[in-house]
């Protein structure tokens, strides 16, 4: 008698917003400046992808990495240097760098958590691993060093996935972030999203009750480093361009955790909710400022971060749940009902 | 790749490494300071530092002054700085999760970057100083007088520190309190006002650090984000809480960044630095000194 996601109210829901995105962009090419936005309804769209994989082990597990730069980089750099090297086309490169960001999601998951790092040694280990990326592919020249490897532009080629213009790399994005969701969304009344669950709340308790803490969370930083691997792809085809701290540096890890964290840790839709407020005020206020200055989105995403851990630790759909468990839930419980605190 | 190793190259990184080595353990110290004590583990304490350094390229490039006389002023205004950024962002947060108040200190850190690059580009900036200029000749060894400074500057202010730690009411009242803080309480401590303490002292260190580091150092708003992690290095590799083992952390690191320079092309040093990093957060997360907990 299991009630799928795929069926009822919210699956509707969900078809029709993403029937009405499909839409967009032929209503933003009738505006003035349509472009632009399109441009920063993708980067929402990229960020709240990269963010819904952060938070399948950062979100559900509670182990906050805070180095996730490391496999959206190795996608970026695996599918590039497959294309410029051997002229295999992306859409083939992606599945290999996902693989190979998965491969090490695996290495590093299985690592740290054979060794029992938790918390601020687990972040402490990832930000160390993606910093040795920074420097590692600086001083590899074949992959372009320093100056990093730019995707050469060879004309509106789809099956290159490269595009005329932006909309066709919305849809793309568009694909993956709602794929990404319905999965999160599948995994929150799922079995193996109460494991992540439990192994969260009391991983010994777990335990004893028979859930492999290390398999879990391993898993979960494959699924995440998978995901993040094919989110770097993408990074690399719409940017054209990349470079060791683009992709491997403070600035994407960073971004990649901040959105779930200030939309709701651990919940469906926290990552959108927060890349959906945030990532268009950061953008506007960049413009405002000319666009000179690249450290604009950055001191407003730290200032919004220290607010959000001082005032409002759960996040937006931590405050919104709060209000809405007064009013009683039917059907069966999320994984966030499950436990007392969401998240931390 | 071209690899060329000689006597003398390998001499002279030992020694600036060594002489390097000082001053990362002074920053390390610091953190492990507050870490510690209070359980935090500060994101944003090579911001701190960076801060500490502009103050102190300001005061010796506009005004003239002796780099090493602007120790009067950054230490008591990292100080400061330390002890209100507690009052205001960390004491709110020091009963809540661990990763909460490590992402609001990553939040500072954002902060306090960017503010930066806002206010003074990302163009390094270094003094040109006597001290730089002054070397003296131990066989194939060049060793600059800033140098030898800030490696004694660093071991007096860890003296400093340690004697201050061993010997006052507020040293032995910091240590009670990071030994147990309820039994600290019970026993007429003032915990809070402990912590402040100690996140003033622990932001202090950096103040001594930048001013010692100023005459040979560049400074840049992204001058803190490396040695912000050098420093988390030092600290596992002696022990979260333990100054002596931070000194000796502090010479390993050292040692690993300039003798790694000498021997690997190009940056490939750093690699070697968050090898040792990850390779000890592993398999001794307790420091190479302590024995196993269980």
């Amino acid at each position: 008698m299991r009630k799928s996601v795929l069926q009822g109210r919210r699956f509707i829901g969900f078809a029709l917003l993403f029937l009405l995105l499909t839409l967009l962009p032929l209503v933003l090419s009738r505006l003035p400046k349509g472009k632009y936005y399109l441009h920063i309804i993708i980067l929402v769209l990229l960020y709240a992808y990269l963010s819904t994989a952060w938070n399948i082990l950062g979100g559900y597990a509670g182990q906050h990495s805070l180095g996730n730069g490391l496999y959206l980089g190795v996608g970026a750099y695996v599918s590039t240097v497959l294309f410029l090297k051997l002229g295999l086309t992306p859409w083939i490169g992606m599945w290999i760098a996902g693989a190979a960001a998965a491969l090490l999601g695996w290495f590093v998951g299985y690592v740290c958590f054979r060794y029992g790092l938790k918390g601020g040694y687990f972040a402490l280990v990832t930000i160390a691993l993606a910093e040795a990326a920074v420097y590692l592919t600086t001083n590899i020249r074949w992959v372009g060093g320093a100056m990093g490897l730019e995707v050469t532009w060879l004309g509106h080629r789809p099956l290159l996935m490269q595009f005329e213009g932006k909309t066709g790399y919305y849809y793309i994005i568009l694909v993956m972030a709602a794929l990404s969701i319905l999965y999160t969304a599948w995994l929150d009344r799922r079995r193996f999203g109460y494991y992540l669950v439990a192994v969260r709340e009391n991983d010994r308790a777990a335990d004893a009750l028979g859930v492999d803490p290390l398999k879990i969370k391993t898993q979960a930083n494959v699924i995440s480093a998978f995901m993040t691997g094919l989110g770097g792809t993408f990074f690399a085809q719409y940017f054209t361009y990349i470079h060791p701290r683009l992709v491997f540096g403070e600035g994407p890890s960073v971004q990649i955790l901040l959105f779930a964290i200030i939309g709701g840790l651990g919940t469906v839709w926290g990552p959108s909710v927060g890349a959906l407020i945030l990532v268009p005020v950061a953008e506007f206020t960049r413009a405002q400022l000319s666009g000179s200055f690249a450290g604009a989105s950055l001191l407003l995403y730290g200032a919004v971060l220290m607010l959000v851990m001082l005032f409002m630790p759960r996040g937006i759909l931590g405050v919104v749940k709060n209000v809405s468990q007064k009013f009683g839930q039917r059907g069966k419980p999320t994984t966030s009902e499950l436990s007392g605190q969401g998240g931390g | 790749m071209s690899i060329t190793l000689s006597f003398p190259l390998l001499a002279q990184a030992f020694v600036s490494g060594t002489m390097l080595g000082g001053v990362f353990a002074l920053i390390a110290i610091g953190l492990t300071l507050i870490w510690g004590v209070m359980g935090i583990i500060n994101f944003a304490h090579g911001e701190f530092l960076m801060i500490g350094m502009y103050i102190a390229y300001f005061l010796a490039a506009k005004t003239g002054l002796d780099p090493y006389l602007t120790i009067l002023v950054t230490v008591p205004a990292l100080f400061l700085i330390g002890a209100g950024i507690f009052r205001a962002n960390i004491q709110p947060v020091l009963k809540d999760p661990v990763m909460n108040q490590i992402l609001l200190t990553v939040g500072l850190m954002l902060v306090l970057q960017n503010l930066t690059l806002v206010l003074f580009t990302a163009t390094p900036m270094s003094i040109d100083n006597p001290y730089n200029r002054t070397t003296f000749n131990v066989g194939p060894v060049v060793i600059p007088l800033s140098n030898l400074l800030g490696l004694v500057g660093s071991l007096v202010g860890v003296a400093i520190l340690w004697w201050f730690l061993q010997y006052t009411d507020m040293g032995r009242a910091i240590r009670a309190a990071s030994q147990n803080r309820d039994a600290a309480t019970l026993m007429g401590i003032d915990v809070r006002r402990t912590y402040l303490v100690a996140f003033g002292i622990g932001s202090a260190c950096v103040g001594l650090a930048a001013s010692l580091m100023i005459p040979f150092y560049y400074v840049s708003p992204l001058v803190g984000s490396f040695l912000g992690l050098v420093a988390f290095v030092v600290v596992v590799l002696g022990g979260m809480g333990n100054v002596l083992g931070a000194l000796v952390g502090g010479l390993v690191i050292g040692l690993s960044e300039t003798m790694g320079a000498a021997i690997l092309p190009g940056s490939l040093s750093r690699v070697l630095t968050f090898a040792i990093f990850i390779l000890v957060l592993l398999f001794r997360p307790q420091g190479i000194f302590r024995r196993s907990q269980t």
